[in-house]
């Protein structure tokens, strides 16, 4: 099973690996990540914006790369875009695989490169202005050790 | 005819709108030049990629759109 989306309105993350499990009975291990909107710091609201020409056709790409590094048998990969509130889910990787290790590698590797590789963008409104957040050194160092 | 260039995330409000159309054909020096002169400075870094009919550059100096063509340009990301 493979199923790579993006979303422009809310989705229910829980569905989606209790899906991801039901369409891989002979796997014995799903792993799961959930990103979600942070509450606190003053953040009132998170806006998603990508560029669909390229975004979809790069985690296209990506599930490719997954699913040829490590031993899968199934993918689930949503990411929202538009606006979302504290609490909403921004994204959900989830993997299935015979054994665990490789569930669990499959959603740092997709993660790390969504968080940095993806064609997205996000803002941040606090205190009624719009702050755009900028990737952190760490998402681009989290991402190169995966190139080793 | 035109090139449209389109900016995206935070070039959006140094650019002041969403897309800007300019004559074809545009290179590169005519891409800083219509842009102007604060997304000029983002694209001199090579964290700044730029996107011509739908595919990234792997060299955007060498920049050469023609009529019709959508100039996407893409600052560094930040998803997840």
């Amino acid at each position: 099973m493979r199923n790579v989306r993006i979303e422009s309105g809310a989705f229910d993350p829980h569905a989606l690996t209790s899906n991801l499990a039901k369409s891989c009975p002979e796997a014995g291990g799903i792993a799961s990540f959930l990103g979600a909107v942070r509450a606190g710091g003053g953040v009132q609201a998170l806006e998603l914006s990508h560029y669909e020409p390229l975004t979809m056709a790069g985690m296209e790409l990506l599930a490719d790369d997954a699913f040829a590094r490590f031993d899968l048998m199934g993918l689930s990969m949503v990411h929202r875009v538009g606006h979302m509130v504290p609490g909403d889910p921004i994204v959900c990787v989830a993997a299935a695989s015979r054994h665990r290790r490789d569930a669990i590698a499959t959603i740092d590797f997709c993660m790390d490169h969504l968080k940095s590789a993806a064609w997205f963008w996000k803002r941040e409104l606090r205190e009624g202005s719009w702050h755009w957040i900028e990737p952190r050194a760490q998402d681009y160092s989290d991402k190169d050790r995966w190139e080793k | 005819m035109a090139v449209t260039i389109l900016f995206l995330g935070p070039l959006r409000d140094l650019a002041g709108e969403e897309t800007r159309e300019v004559p074809a054909p545009l290179d590169w020096a005519g891409l800083l030049d219509a842009a102007g002169p604060l997304v000029a400075e983002q694209l001199a870094s090579e964290r700044v990629n730029v996107a011509c009919g739908g595919k990234v550059l792997s060299d955007k100096h060498g920049l050469n759109a023609q009529d019709g063509d959508e100039v996407a340009l893409l600052p560094p990301v930040s998803g997840g």
